[in-house]
């Protein structure tokens, strides 16, 4: 129904999608997998018209097409759930739900009431509570993506191309977007599917499509794949096991934070993190995680509660402080906390540690240069050269940037929400190790994921939130899936 | 690479047509190519082109200056009132002028970062203040009697007039600034992407408060420098000059967005527009055309561009 043939793109002189030929069925999910950089956004925009393919062509129901814009596409057919997510925060949801499409009179009136039952429908389908009238802006990641997902379902499009639509979804979420892929499945409907977990690929994909530095590597039927073989395939080299051994940490304390209070978000959170240790926040979606930590980097400050680091009491009321006390932090919202998407790549990073590479006011031109190469070098980044505007690399590639930006100015404490959020193994795996070589060299790391395997390898202790309290305080190395959930679960 | 590229393109872009409506000129009318003719578009420019420095600062951290025009008028004012002859020496006056538009660029910028309103409304308000406040310290008439040393300031040094120097200097100061600079570094941080830079420890507060401090400090110069070449303090002058200001930055490649945007585009900017002011008056188009053939240019020269970046 839809195929790519020979599609080719370039960004700055480097290509990131060598000439790829895939074809996608009716009735079929089509998983695309692959690392960072590997191509496979690069390929859905293209194919969602957003890229315009710099050689071959897509080809439409047996025609040549030629989409212009993300408008041709959708007319045509060819819906998209974006990675980063687009919300338009000040409408209301079932306005986002159906922009471009909203159900009018024959004057052209919004029909309000229409409008809100079908979002209210779409919204049902994929088994959500959320109530249509609420503003955009009211509602948590997971929500808005399942917003999202809501939008693209109700272009009644014969492709519907998912980027990583589950990233930031709880289970029970990921659950109702299977059942609804399902049924559109039986209607005839083609997926397209990217993501980074494994165990979605093999319950849900009927065909699946590798690829590796931009290049397609294969195309199998589903059946004769499985992990190992799949992940071979995508990393070019046997992974050995991911995680890395951890060292017992030291006994002096680096952080203590006692009864951080703002309520409602979080309250009488309390926590310690000696030097070499990796202390883990864990917590379903909403449980008040991230506000803990925003609180502890001043993104946005407690109302009460005590922050000592270092043995001193601090007030830390914006990052400048949390910096200047010598306290990093890469942040969950890539786009919207962390990236300046027109600077280079090399500025980007050097953002946060300006002040050690210059002469009094005068930035010293050289010793940037010289910073920025070692770090993208030792921290792999993948970019046409330091200038390269930040917003044109992978997101894998990007967030290896903001670690470096944070670990240039060489913290003691390092808060990293999320850090592997919509990453491909290969680099996951080097923020695994970089996390342990951290500990090792006596830093502190205070580790917000939503992956279990994740939490539970990677840290020393765990401080399991929920609701906004702490339920319990967990040795990492004594404890289970169960066990961690079963203190994460409201009561 | 490809920022450089770019950047390096639309600068050639504009340097060329720049170019050919020079050479058009030189064909079309004998005055055009002239030392003195030259010299009278340098210093025709000039104003315009301090003004566009400082704004250039201010579009580039995402806000926007309207009152230029008035901050213009009543630091030229305020110059006057101090330049009588035989009063003061003539620092005097420079510095009550320069101090003036400084202290209403710092009073914006305060609104804008302490107060939390847009920019837009904040510089609208102060274009009716400032405006107002030229006409009550005037007395709505312009301030004349204007001593010898001052209005010296308009003429030339080696040849070359004052004003133009004074604009040369404020646009290689600007443009090393921005190069150099940690504090232009972080303005193009903070127009950027406001809330990353503030998560990376930018200062953004402070960096804001510069911005619009320092286009008030150069909208100072420009009405000290105005003051001179006219000799007196008019209530009335600068009007809607932030608009041909602000619309050279843009024609210079600057983005409204923030983040984007050089001193060099800001120049060719500021060119452009003189040489196709001075060439309509040469050819003795009537201003009512004028007007109307400068704003199909600023459109169509940026709608160009943005043409171009999107290919």
């Amino acid at each position: 129904m839809l195929r790519a043939l020979e599609l080719r793109k370039d960004f700055g002189g480097l290509a990131v999608l060598q000439p790829t030929s895939v074809d996608f069925r009716p009735g079929e999910v089509h998983a695309l997998m692959g690392e960072n950089g590997a191509g496979k956004s690069t390929l859905m925009k293209v194919l969602a018209g957003l890229y315009r393919p710099d050689g071959g062509h897509v080809e439409w129901r047996g025609r040549h097409a030629d989409f212009a814009s993300p408008h041709d596409a959708l007319v045509a057919g060819i819906a998209m759930i974006h990675q980063e997510l687009m919300p338009i925060p000040d409408l209301t949801v079932a306005e986002n739900i159906t922009l471009g499409c909203e159900p009018c009179s024959s004057l052209g009136r919004i029909d309000r009431a229409a409008q809100l039952s079908q979002a209210q429908a779409l919204l049902g389908e994929l088994e959500s509570d959320i109530d249509p009238a609420r503003l955009m802006r009211t509602l948590t990641v997971a929500q808005t993506q399942v917003v999202e997902i809501a939008k693209a379902l109700g272009r009644n499009a014969d492709v519907i191309l998912m980027d990583e639509p589950t990233a930031a979804l709880s289970d029970q979420e990921v659950a109702a977007l299977f059942r609804a892929i399902a049924r559109l499945k039986a209607r005839g409907v083609a997926i397209v599917y990217t993501t980074h977990k494994m165990d979605e690929v093999f319950r849900l994909a009927d065909r699946i499509s590798v690829l590796r530095d931009g290049s397609l590597v294969g195309t199998a039927s589903a059946s004769e794949m499985n992990p190992a073989k799949l992940i071979t395939m995508m990393v070019g080299r046997e992974l050995a096991d991911i995680f890395p051994v951890r060292q017992p940490p030291t006994d002096e304390v680096l952080l203590e934070v006692s009864d951080l209070t703002r309520e409602p978000a979080y309250r009488d959170v309390s926590l310690q993190i000696r030097r070499g240790e990796v202390v883990a926040l864990a917590g379903l979606m909403g449980a008040g995680r991230t506000e803990v930590v925003s609180a502890i980097y001043g993104l946005q400050p407690a109302s009460s509660g005590q922050i000592s680091f270092n043995g001193r009491t601090l007030s830390i009321l914006s990052p400048q402080d949390a910096l200047a006390a010598g306290i990093g932090m890469v942040t969950e919202d890539r786009k919207g906390l962390g990236l300046i998407p027109a600077l280079g790549v090399g500025q980007n990073i050097t953002l946060t540690a300006l002040r050690d590479l210059s002469s009094g006011p005068l930035l010293n031109h050289r010793a940037e240069a010289a910073a920025v190469n070692s770090r993208m070098t030792e921290f792999a980044v993948k970019a046409s050269s330091r200038a390269q505007p930040i917003a044109q690399l992978s997101g894998g590639n990007q967030q290896k940037a903001l670690l470096a930006r944070c670990l240039l100015g060489n913290p003691d404490l390092i808060i990293l929400d999320e850090p592997t959020r919509g990453i491909d193994i290969g680099a996951k795996a080097e923020i695994y190790a970089l996390i342990q070589k951290l500990a090792r060299a006596g830093k502190g790391i205070l580790l917000v994921s939503s992956e279990l395997p994740e939490v539970l390898s990677l840290a020393h202790r765990i401080v399991v939130l929920r609701r906004g309290s702490v339920s319990a305080t967990l040795d990492a190395t004594s404890t289970d899936q169960e066990t961690l959930l079963r203190h994460a679960m409201p009561l | 690479m490809l920022t450089l590229d770019r950047n390096l393109l639309h600068r050639f872009g504009l340097l060329l047509v720049i170019l050919i409506v020079g050479l058009a000129l030189s064909v079309s009318t004998d005055a055009f190519l002239s030392v003195a003719n030259l010299t009278n578009v340098a210093r025709q420019v000039s104003i315009n082109g301090i003004l566009a420095v400082g704004v250039t600062f201010v579009l580039l951290t995402a806000g926007v200056d309207l009152s230029l025009g008035s901050v213009v008028a009543l630091s030229g004012v305020a110059c006057a009132t101090f330049a009588h002859p035989g009063e003061h020496t003539v620092f005097v006056p420079i510095a009550v002028g320069l101090l003036t538009g400084a202290a209403c660029g710092l009073l914006n910028g305060v609104l804008v970062t302490r107060g939390g309103v847009a920019p837009f409304i904040v510089t609208l308000g102060m274009m009716t203040i400032a405006r107002g406040l030229a006409l009550i310290f005037s007395g709505g008439r312009p301030v004349a009697d204007m001593s010898n040393e001052m209005t010296a300031l308009a003429g030339d040094i080696w040849g070359i007039p004052i004003p133009v120097l004074c604009f040369a200097g404020v646009a290689i100061a600007a443009w090393f600034f921005l190069q150099n600079f940690r504090l232009g570094r972080h303005i193009y941080a903070v127009g950027g992407n406001e809330n990353a830079a503030r998560a990376a420890g930018v200062p953004v507060e402070r960096v804001k408060l510069f911005a619009y401090g320092l286009c008030g400090l150069l909208t100072g110069l420009a009405g000290v420098v105005l003051a001179a070449r006219i000799t007196t303090g008019q209530p009335n002058a600068g009007q809607a000059y932030e608009l041909d200001a602000i619309a050279a930055v843009v024609i210079g490649g600057t983005s409204l967005a923030g983040g984007v945007g050089t001193i060099t585009g800001t120049l060719l900017g500021v060119l452009l527009i003189g040489v196709i002011n001075n060439g309509l008056d040469l050819m003795g188009v009537s201003s009512y055309y004028q007007a109307v053939i400068k704003g199909v240019i600023i459109v169509g020269a940026v709608w160009l561009d943005r043409r171009q970046a999107r290919s």
